[in-house]
């Protein structure tokens, strides 16, 4: 689904990024994990062509992003703030994703109705603009903006944090639902190893712009994960 | 504390991102500053004379007639664009710094303001002129000048309080306007009351320390209200509006575009920035008063008709138009990753556009008072902007990658990364070429011709509106990676 090859991005003669090739294939939950400035927002921003790749390619869908724009109606995505419209409340914003995306009023409203508990009664109708949202409520309202319009890859960088614990559970299991019983592939990124351990089926582990670990997840990904961020390589 | 205070401030001050840029900008803007400090110095002395030697041989009393005129002004200027420190002093708050300590910086550094300075640079050369050429006692004079700046001080800590209260400065403003009206119409003539205060300052120049007196306890009450709401959810916090869905169905009818459409109109409505440039639109219909009425010689040619003609009926168009896509820049990278059609996100800030100019249009038809050329001058302006002045400044929009800020008004008034060559080059179609094609026609046959000629082109215009989008789209496209770049600045 998701092919990247020989892609780097470099600032100034500094590399931020450079995978060789990554396949992603439809339907998996894929985790990038990594420390600050590993590049895990540059990958996503090159996959969403918000920034030019140096050398290389991303191809979703077999359409390479940086070329044409024909992988925008099936693929969506929640990076940061600026992907919410500040002045608008969260209904508008959803029922104008909708739009953009071709989805009904109906429709939204159907799709919101499912995550109810996952709003806890802080996103809709809140007489509040999204500006005036806690940190951790426009993240919601972002994430589930991400799953409007049926998309066939949602993109999501570091979901879990600013998030309250039952938040993140409910969020854990939505993301598991998606790759698992929609086949929708789900990008996810995260600086809580046990989160993505919980969800995804395949971690990467970004250092410096570099994949130094791809793993299938299993019971002891997690402590080989701890072990490679501590410092000390597990023994196998 | 005070030095670090003061260290702080100057970093915030040479490191604010309007002075990241290169030095020949750099260069332009002190230049730019320092003709506008020779000009009010100029206008300091010159205001003298000019007064000397067309209203009345004592200019004194006639600046002491608008006093209170201007010192009103001032109030307003400061609601809109002076910025309260307030929240500048928020990493300060858990610091082991007294309360009082920030307090005081915080209002101090509001008296250091460029608002206050700015006086300066007219009444101190207004002041000496008085002494030197009016024969004016020194003494007196100084009394006079020291109780007026202790006026505007007065007024720089009464901004305190009644920023962010819109409904004060709201009926502030209505009681100013009344007045002036009041006056114009020889109903009743408030300076009659305040002038002789003005000049008891003058005659008597130890009066000057009422206004200190005032000046002092503004700063003790600016002091404890500042105090009393020193908390992060009291006067530390953000304004919060109470937010109401509307979906704006009556919308639909257009179709398509109704998606931007609405969220455009939410825009506008929402966001302080955008107000701003409503109000400011508001203002440009009564740009042609001047002239219209002759007020300004300069003007009186037939062909400034025209010019003014466009102002008037295109404020909205030109402070609107020539920032998008700015207006969008704070979710750019969403709208970039959306499939969105480019085409309809165009129209819909064009329909608004033309929507503003018929409007100005009409709001503007009190024009016929000063003759037909005059509203026939602000009609044919209306046709050029829909039909070619709307396209030529979402073309120059499209080049201008300043990130807006929409929840402040600053740099409401200009930008200078918004000038550059190619929107300068631009602004040839906007202004001059409706004035030469008026010039043409009216050289040629007479009034008559010249307005229709000009309205000839501006529907001609209408036909190139599906070429320019495809232009601007392509700018767009091309420069989308520089523009989510630029956006990402904000200061």
């Amino acid at each position: 689904m998701i092919l990247t090859t020989n892609l780097s991005k470099t600032y100034n003669s500094n590399t931020v990024l450079n995978i060789e090739n990554l396949e992603i294939p439809k339907g998996q939950s894929f985790g990038l994990v990594g420390n600050n400035g590993a590049g895990k927002t540059t990958y996503f921003s090159l996959l969403l062509d918000l920034i030019q790749p140096t050398t290389g390619f991303i191809s979703n869908n077999n359409v390479q992003v940086n070329e044409s724009e024909d992988w925008k109606p099936f693929t969506s995505a929640f990076i940061d703030e600026s992907f919410l419209i500040g002045y608008l409340t969260a209904e508008e914003y959803f029922y104008f994703i909708g739009d953009l995306r071709g989805e009904t009023k109906k429709g939204v409203d159907a799709l919101l109705a499912q995550f109810e508990d996952f709003f806890h009664g802080e996103i809709l109708n809140q007489k509040k603009y999204l500006r005036d949202l806690s940190k951790g409520n426009q993240k919601k309202a972002g994430i589930v903006a991400a799953l409007i319009g049926n998309p066939e890859v949602i993109i999501l960088d570091e979901p879990f944090a600013n998030l309250d614990p039952t938040t993140q559970i409910r969020l854990k299991g939505i993301i598991k639902d998606l790759a698992n019983k929609k086949g929708i592939t789900v990008l996810v990124s995260s600086h809580d190893l046990q989160h993505v351990t919980d969800v995804c089926e395949r971690i990467v582990v970004l250092e410096k712009g570099q994949i130094v670990k791809d793993l299938e997840t299993t019971p002891e990904t997690l402590k080989e994960l701890e072990a490679h961020f501590s410092g000390e390589e597990a023994i196998v | 504390m005070i030095k670090q205070f003061i260290s702080l401030e100057w970093k915030a001050f040479i490191r604010s991102a309007s002075f990241q840029t290169n030095l020949a900008l750099k260069i332009l803007m002190a230049v730019g500053a320092f003709i506008m400090i020779l000009y009010f110095i100029g206008f300091g002395v010159g205001a003298y004379f000019l007064i000397e030697e067309f209203l009345n041989p004592k200019p004194l009393i006639v600046v002491n007639q608008f006093l209170i005129f201007y010192i009103v002004m001032d109030l307003v200027m400061r609601y809109f664009l002076q910025k309260m420190p307030i929240l500048n002093i928020k990493p300060l708050l858990y610091l082991p710094i007294k309360k009082d300590t920030i307090i005081h910086f915080g209002i101090g550094k509001t008296m250091m303001s460029f608002f206050n300075i700015i006086h300066a640079f007219f009444f101190i050369p207004f002041s000496v002129v008085l002494i030197v050429k009016g024969q004016h006692d020194v003494l007196n004079v100084i009394g006079w000048h020291i109780g007026i700046m202790a006026l505007i001080y007065c007024n720089n800590f009464i901004n305190i309080f009644v920023n962010s209260k819109d409904s004060v400065f709201f009926s502030v403003l209505g009681v100013i306007v009344a007045l002036g009206a009041l006056m114009y119409f020889n109903i009743f003539d408030v300076t009659a009351y305040t002038s002789p205060i003005f000049e008891a300052f003058y005659n008597h120049f130890y009066l000057a320390l009422i206004p200190i007196l005032l000046a002092v306890i503004l700063y003790k009450l600016a002091f404890n209200y500042f105090k009393a709401n020193f908390y992060l959810d009291a006067g530390l916090a953000k304004k919060q509006t109470i937010g109401e869905t509307d979906n704006m169905t009556w919308l639909d009818r257009f179709g398509n575009v109704s998606t931007f459409l609405k969220n455009d109109i939410k825009l506008i409505k929402r966001n302080k920035r955008s107000k701003t440039t409503v109000i400011m639109s508001v203002a440009f219909i009564f740009y042609g008063l001047l002239f219209f009425t002759g007020a300004v010689e300069a003007y009186d040619g037939p062909f400034w008709r025209v010019f003014a003609g466009i102002f008037i009926s295109g404020g909205f168009l030109f402070s609107f138009g020539q920032f998008v896509p700015s207006w969008d820049s704070s979710y750019y990278p969403l709208l970039m990753s959306q499939n969105i059609k480019y085409r309809l996100y165009l129209e819909s800030k064009w329909y608004l556009m033309v929507i503003a100019t018929i409007a100005s249009t009409i709001l503007a038809s009190f024009y016929l008072y000063f003759g037909w050329q005059a509203y026939a001058a602000v009609v044919v302006g209306a046709i050029y902007n829909i039909g070619v002045n709307s396209h030529i400044v979402l073309w120059g929009g499209a080049y201008i990658k300043t990130p807006i800020d929409l929840t402040s008004n600053k740099k409401a008034f200009g930008d200078k990364k918004a000038f550059n060559v190619k929107t300068l080059l631009l602004t040839i179609p906007k202004l001059l070429l409706p004035m030469l094609i008026y010039a043409a026609g009216h050289l040629l046959q007479g009034e008559l011709l010249g307005f229709i000629l000009v309205a000839l082109f501006g529907l001609l215009g209408f036909l190139f509106k599906n070429k320019v989008f495809q232009i601007i789209e392509r700018v767009y496209k091309s420069e989308k990676y520089k523009t989510i770049a630029a956006y990402k600045q904000t200061n």
